[in-house]
């Protein structure tokens, strides 16, 4: 297995430019999500990285040698699409086992490995079987058998889980990321589900309008977003993000009684980023907000839902905002009751309006 | 606004029975989701109600009366599709006043204008109210598309999945809406509403009532807490809660309940009313890892959502998910111990039917 390394790779379809110079070492061994919503660059990355589309400048490294101009087939790289690309016509073990027939491996060799992969996957009891005959997330391991029997350099996995059903979607979710637990393998994954990319990467890359928004664990991009996209984009629901004014250490939200005392480490980066005072945008995880009868911050109940095990609240803090609150379940407010609530002091982060970016915190001595 | 009511609907098609007996009352103002699966049987049912598809046995009625002789126009019933069927060339305005302007209505145009304007205030579309629909975004479509069933006031709102074509944050936001109009209306004009979903979590936090529907029978009525707390049989404790409810067979043995190729056993008091063998269902969140646990196993993978961390806990053959708040972090092979909550069991016998525990 190898690193991948990006430097300054740029892709551009005529005017259209659809992934900016974006820099990105990969770690041998490693499992990153590309993540955005549709059009943000991702697959196009993707495909820059497995050779299927040229890149416009820019230098693509594979375990440290160059591949930029190589065919994707010298690149040695695994490819895993959303739709499964099989062959019908043959069975599930002719399928696996295609990539080493073509590269003309001995007998013994393909049995061998075609044995491991489908131990792994656990459809050692599926190989006769065609892959009309088989259901989708069973045709989606024959691929990703495929695509491992090789042992290439690395993976590249554009939404496999994307055409299956929500249930199934978690199930194999699980199972890729037990699969690159026992493999190790190198592996860039696309999608546009954030929960996919929380639960499976070991790093994620959100991308959105051909821009690299953020690379970082997903404890960085939950907790600590770069800015306003990422906070919005992370989380469900994503973050709250409730436009205030500053001024001297207090937080307050125009046309309401909402003031709000900024907590301890904050005050100074406020002041020096927006310089003394002015907008600024408060946020917070729905999670880290409590109701309770003398918080600081308030307003009314807008909708309140059931979600299974807990509940999200809803409540216009002005005409224009609407925070979630996770509660438990106990807790029902009818529509139109005044609730208040406070923010747990860790939870809360800032951004700046006029650039998006967060606000960072003091480091505390 | 009227109540609804099917009794023993059936409808056949040549080889499918796409509905068995179905029978549910909606009351006044109600809303009511229909949840399953592809296939189930929802749509058929909307249809039915609507006039678009004829049942071959059973009725239905509005405010205790039957309309099965009634044409779809003659029903007075507002459908609201997944895809938005909105004039493209016509502004927003014109697309909500179209159902009013109808010759059999015969309403003077400023009453129009008066119901028009408070429609779309009420969905929070006054701004786009010149625009061509053409223009729209597809959750303004689907505002725009829902107002237009709002206006004409019918006896009952009829929506198929008006939500799936939205992407998720969109979905998440009208959502929202969507249960804020209810409230609204329930105040106002009154609406009882019959929802069409596949998606459980529609379900849960916008129903009243959710009657879960598998291969066109009915196999559960309730509030979203009867379905989610008490789900009746094992496959609609599998449909809804995100991660899935882990079901595992397990056997009485001592005073207690084995769960299958693992090392767990679970005290069981003898006169409890279980049978011997039970497909045991615990909710993800009703695993809590605690120090002090009474179990133990080893991590196999966590997965950390945001707000919470799925963690699979394998003990001998068996793995069990476990919903933790936080993110937390766990390595492969790490002993942890942890507690089920006993009082939250839900015990299925080996035919799925939810068993009674005493």
């Amino acid at each position: 297995m190898a690193t991948i390394e990006l430097q300054q790779v740029e892709k551009k379809f005529g005017e259209l430019h659809a992934v900016k110079p974006m820099d990105l070492t990969i770690q041998d061994g490693e499992f990153v999500v590309l993540l955005g919503p549709s059009g943000c660059g991702k697959t196009t990355t993707l495909r820059m990285i497995s050779g299927l589309e040229t890149v416009t400048s820019g230098t693509i490294l594979l375990g440290g040698r160059n591949v930029t101009w190589l065919h994707p087939s010298e690149r040695d790289v695994a490819f895993v699409f959303q739709f499964y690309a099989l062959y019908p016509h043959i069975s599930a073990r002719d399928n696996i086992s295609f990539p080493l027939r073509a590269q003309r491996e001995s007998k013994e060799v393909i049995d061998q490995r075609v044995k491991e992969v489908a131990a792994l996957l656990r459809i050692e009891h599926l190989l006769n079987q065609r892959p009309g005959n088989l259901s989708g997330g069973d045709q989606q391991r024959v691929a990703l058998a495929r695509a491992l029997v090789r042992r290439p350099e690395a993976f590249l996995m554009d939404e496999p889980l994307g055409a299956l059903d929500a249930d199934f979607r978690e199930s194999m979710r699980a199972e890729i990321k037990q699969l690159h637990i026992d493999q190790h393998a190198t592996t860039v994954y696309v999608t546009h589900d954030q929960i996919e990319a929380m639960a499976m990467g070991d790093r994620i890359v959100v991308m959105s309008e051909a821009v690299v928004q953020q690379t970082g664990t997903p404890h960085e991009v939950y907790y600590d977003p770069a800015n306003l996209f990422v906070a919005r984009f992370i989380g469900s629901p994503g973050m709250n993000l409730v436009s205030a004014v500053y001024s001297e250490g207090v937080v307050n939200v125009p046309g309401t009684e909402n003031r709000y005392s900024v907590p301890d480490g904050w005050a100074s980066p406020i002041g020096e980023t927006i310089g003394g005072e002015g907008r600024i945008v408060l946020g917070f995880r729905p999670e880290a907000a409590r109701v309770k009868t003398d918080g600081p911050l308030s307003g009314e109940v807008y909708a309140s839902e059931l979600q299974g095990a807990y509940s999200v609240m809803h409540v216009n803090v002005n005409t224009d905002d609407i925070v979630h609150i996770r509660t438990d379940r106990q807790i029902d407010y009818p529509i139109g009751t005044q609730v208040n609530f406070d923010i747990d002091p860790q939870m809360v982060r800032f951004f700046n309006p006029a650039d998006e970016a967060a606000i960072q915190k003091e480091v505390s001595q | 606004m009227s109540n609804l009511q099917l009794q023993n609907v059936t409808k056949e098609y040549p080889g499918v029975t796409a509905l068995k007996k179905v029978t549910f009352d909606v009351q006044d103002g109600e809303f009511f989701v229909l949840l399953g699966p592809t296939g189930a049987g929802k749509t058929t049912t909307l249809r039915v109600v609507a006039g678009l598809t004829k049942q071959d046995e059973g009725s239905v009625l509005f405010d205790n009366e039957s309309v099965d002789e009634f044409p779809p126009a003659e029903r007075d019933v507002a459908l609201v599709f997944q895809q938005y069927s909105l004039y493209p060339t016509m502004s927003v305005y014109d697309n909500l006043a179209f159902p009013l302007r109808s010759p059999m209505r015969d309403l003077p145009e400023d009453e129009i204008r008066t119901k028009v304007e408070d429609v779309a205030k009420t969905l929070r579309i006054e701004h786009l109210v010149e625009r061509k629909t053409a223009h729209l975004s597809g959750g303004e479509m689907q505002r725009v598309s829902i107002g237009r069933a709002i206006v004409r006031d019918p006896r009952i709102f009829l929506m198929d999945e008006p939500l799936s074509n939205l992407d998720f944050k969109l979905r998440e936001a009208l959502r929202v809406e969507l249960q804020h109009l209810q409230q609204h209306l329930q105040k106002t004009q009154g609406s009882t509403t019959l929802f069409v979903t596949h998606d459980q979590i529609e379900a849960l936090t916008m129903a009243d009532r959710i009657a879960v529907l598998n291969r066109g029978r009915i196999i559960q009525i309730g509030t979203p807490e009867d379905i989610y707390d008490r789900p009746a049989t094992t496959f609609v404790a599998q449909l809804v809660g995100t991660p899935r409810i882990n079901l595992m067979k397990s056997q009485r043995e001592d005073g207690t309940l084995r769960i299958e190729k693992s090392d767990l056993h679970l005290p069981m008091p003898p006169d409890c009313g279980v049978p011997e063998q039970v497909q045991l269902g615990i909710r993800p969140e009703d695993i809590n890892i605690d120090p002090e646990g009474q179990f133990s196993g080893q991590v196999a993978i966590t997965e950390p959502l945001g707000v919470e961390t799925v963690v699979h806990i394998r003990s001998k053959e068996q793995t069990l998910i476990s919903l933790i708040p936080g993110l937390v972090d766990y390595r492969k092979g790490d002993e942890v111990k942890f507690n089920i909550q006993s009082d939250r069991l839900h015990c299925f016998d080996l035919d799925g039917i939810r068993v009674q525990m005493e």
